[in-house]
């Protein structure tokens, strides 16, 4: 039964790959990611059997520990547990829970990131080669972290299934999500400066008392002598496996029983953005958009960044004009946030293609809200960066650029858009999950569209620049008077050749977007 | 955007509802539509039927415009629907079956969005909008986003959209599917007015009983091709529809069955 298990997911791997090209363009780029972090874990283990032995261990803890924080916490925010064998699936075979865990548990380490996880931990008895009884110790070890790993995200995940179900909460803790990976900088920068001074060995200490870090205590505490501390530690390494599989089968139960809801009605009063806006198709598609920015987190995830940078930039470079790039920045990402507008739609395009809605006018009702979205912040930006850097002299300069690559950037969404979609997690689908062959054709279209941007841009920007720069006043009001010409050229030519491409190839859009599904 | 003035299509009086003349569809290696020619008369309830993979789906999306063919014509009461898109797309009302709909907004939004986009003005589409989701029997969830929809309040909503312009002809994959006894009989009701009023219907279905009391015309579709199509009588020649419809397909097994699973003989 384990083999038919780990059989299955190598097959639906392999069917995966069949299926799409760009599956297998992401299968290369990840393995060779991954590849590369194993090169690093290997180099590293070996390296660190030359430093002191006290050290040694305590390296090998803390990131031992994160690896396994990782597993447990990283499913629940950001990728989502891999769900191609959902337990759920095998409700009417009358798998014995026994092989069904086992099954799952192997099977979870067939991946990327359970090979790359597997082998790191293996590769860590390198790091004990002149204590050849450590070594085997960290051996058994390396096992138990793996086991740990897997069980653990597979507890953590099922348990909390039915709260993260819920769809309220799956868009807090969606929009939240975000939060930890913007302030990673500074939160590093600080652990960093922490751990140099005496943090590391105490951290060490306390961690490989925890589930997090025993497994990777055991071959420490051996080269130390310490045979209790070594007992102690694989009594909590081997609870920990014992409580996750527990929970995990408990959860199992639960779901198996009981279906996670979706969560209960909302409802809204009247039409909302429908009454406000002109009743003509341009503006029923502003309205439209506009409910979705507020109703859909995957927009609000998309500007995200904008009100964080300012502050960022603020924090890294204290007494600088740095901070002044936020406004051209958030001028952008707002513009951008439209470029994947056809694929948010997925299938519900429809709509559109059934109505006899011209492509500009669907163009238009889209532009206009992500445009006066993007004005508001881009001055809200402008204005608070430069009175935070003081340097008035620059706002004619800086009102260019950022209202100009505004307006570009949204001429350039408009188009990329309209030329190209690909998977992209649905509205009301978990967020959690990941989406398979997205990767290559996003990161195409997505470059190709900046490079454009760039070209459009960068005349405005270079003005700009060297106005900011040089002091100038006169050559901040040209980059003004260029950058808005010029955005707004980029802008009409974009919407119109943006349209007339999704009226001749809205049909073809709709056909990739059923075969996504 | 004032286009260059092509000869205005005005629709063909006499002509067909809906003709399609020798659409093919291929998706990679697989022709889903080998040629399929069909007339379907203006006025006439007519039926669409075929087993699972037969390529009803597919024929519909092209006859809608959501499909684009790889050969063949589109003529809506003569004019053709892939030269002229935007004229034809508002005298037909499409609902789709195994798409999405613009689930984040209410059940009033979604068919006001419908009306709006089939350029209505805002008292008309009010009023429909009122209208149609009484009919439907979606007042009390009018303001409930879709997306906490039932499977057939989701269907009845589309159906909403699909009739908020007064279409000629409406076009419905699967309306049924998911729709429960009494708000199925209450959508059949209104289709058979929408018929009686001069209008078109077409829908797919896999329920040969349902399609033999509910259509006048039929036409069966299996693997891409028409294997008969008329006058529901002419197609069923004296016998059920669906004892028809199997021997056309083909497919039944008969024989001893599957001996063991007699559960009483052991």
């Amino acid at each position: 039964m384990v083999a038919h298990l780990v059989r299955l997911k190598l097959t639906l791997l392999r069917n995966g790959l069949r299926r799409s090209a760009w599956q297998v363009v992401g299968l290369v780029v990840a393995a060779l990611y991954g590849l590369t972090l194993l090169g690093l874990a290997g180099a590293g283990a070996v390296g660190l059997g030359f430093v002191d032995v006290q050290l040694r261990g305590d390296v090998l803890v803390v990131v031992g520990s994160l690896l396994v924080l990782g597993w447990w916490v990283v499913p629940l925010v950001a990728f989502g547990v891999d769900a191609t064998l959902d337990p759920r699936r095998f409700v009417t075979f009358g798998v014995p829970r026994r092989d069904l865990l086992v099954g799952l548990t192997i099977a979870g380490l067939i991946g990327i990131p359970g090979v790359v996880t597997t082998l790191s931990a293996l590769a860590t008895p390198l790091a004990w080669w002149r204590e050849p009884l450590a070594a085997l110790v960290a051996l058994v070890g390396a096992v138990l972290a793996v086991l740990a790993c897997t069980l653990g995200a597979r507890a953590t995940t099922t348990v909390l299934a039915p709260v993260i179900g819920r769809r309220r909460v799956r868009e807090v803790v969606a929009a939240l999500a975000i939060l930890p990976f913007i302030f990673l900088g500074p939160i590093l920068s600080t652990v960093a400066e922490g751990a140099s001074g005496v943090g590391l060995e105490s951290v060490a200490r306390v961690l490989s008392w925890t589930p997090l870090g025993a497994p990777w205590a055991l071959a420490p505490a051996v080269a130390a002598g310490d045979w209790a501390g070594l007992l102690l530690r694989l009594v909590v390494a081997l609870a920990t496996l014992v409580v996750a599989l527990r929970a995990w089968s408990w959860a199992l139960d639960r779901t198996l029983t009981e279906p996670v809801s979706a969560g209960g009605d909302s409802r809204a009063r009247g039409l909302g953005w429908f009454g406000r806006l002109p009743a003509t198709p341009t503006g029923a598609v502003a309205a439209r958009a506009a409910t979705y920015w507020l109703r859909d987190p995957r927009y609000a995830i998309a500007v995200a960044i904008v009100p964080v940078l300012p502050v960022l930039l603020a924090i890294s470079a204290p007494d600088g004009a740095i901070v002044l790039v936020a406004g051209p920045a958030a001028a952008f990402t707002v513009g951008w946030s439209i470029s994947a507008d056809v694929a948010y739609d997925g299938t519900a395009y429809w709509t559109h293609l059934v109505s006899p809605l011209r492509g500009v006018a669907d163009r238009w009702g889209r532009v206009l809200v992500a445009g006066s979205l993007g004005l508001v912040l881009t001055l809200v930006v402008v204005f608070g960066t430069v009175w935070y850097a003081d340097r008035w002299d620059a706002l004619p300069a800086l009102l260019g650029a950022s209202v100009g690559l505004l307006l570009t950037s949204l001429g350039g969404a408009s188009v990329v858009s309209a030329a190209v979609v690909y998977p992209v997690q649905q509205p009301g689908e978990n967020p959690f999950g990941t989406k398979q062959g997205a990767s290559a054709a996003a990161f195409t279209s997505q470059l190709v569209g900046f490079t454009a941007i760039g070209a459009r841009g960068a005349p405005t920007a270079v003005l700009a620049l060297l106005a900011v720069v040089r002091d100038s006043a006169a050559l901040g009001w040209a980059a003004m008077g260029v950058g808005l010409v010029l955005g707004t050229v980029v802008l009409v030519a974009g919407v119109r050749l943006g349209g007339s491409m999704l009226d001749r190839r809205g049909p073809d859009l709709l056909q990739k977007m059923r075969a996504f599904a | 955007m004032p286009g260059p003035v092509t000869s205005a299509p005005a629709p063909v009086a006499g002509a067909p509802a809906l003709s399609l003349q020798g659409l093919w569809r291929r998706f990679g290696q697989k022709v889903a539509v080998a040629g399929i020619d069909l007339e379907i008369p203006a006025g006439s309830f007519y039926g669409l039927v075929g087993p699972n993979g037969a390529g009803k789906t597919t024929t519909l999306s092209m006859a809608t415009g959501l499909l684009r063919p790889d050969a063949g014509t589109v003529l809506v009461h003569g004019v053709d629907l892939w030269a002229h898109p935007t004229e034809v797309k508002r005298t037909i009302g499409v609902l789709p079956d195994g798409v999405r709909l613009f689930d984040r907004l209410t059940g009033a939004q979604l068919v006001t969005y419908a009306g709006l986009l089939q350029g209505l003005d805002r008292p008309t589409v009010t009023s429909r909008t009122r209208d149609l989701l009484a009919a439907v029997g979606l007042e009390q969830d009018a303001d409930t986003l879709v997306v906490d929809y039932s499977a057939g309040m989701t269907k009845k909503v589309a159906l909403a959209c699909a009739l908020v312009h007064a279409p000629r002809v409406l076009v419905l994959d699967e309306p049924f599917e998911a729709v429960d006894p009494v708000s199925a009989a209450n959508i059949r009701e209104i289709l058979h007015q929408y018929v009686a009023g001069g209008g078109t219907v077409v829908v797919s279905s896999h329920v040969m009983d349902l399609v033999q009391r509910m259509c006048d015309h039929v036409a069966v579709i299996a693997e891409g091709h028409v294997l008969a199509a008329g006058t529901v009588d002419e197609v069923r020649a004296g016998r059920s529809l669906e004892e028809r419809f199997v021997d056309l397909v083909g497919g039944r097994i008969t024989g001893e069955g599957i001996a063991w699973l007699r559960t009483s003989s052991d």
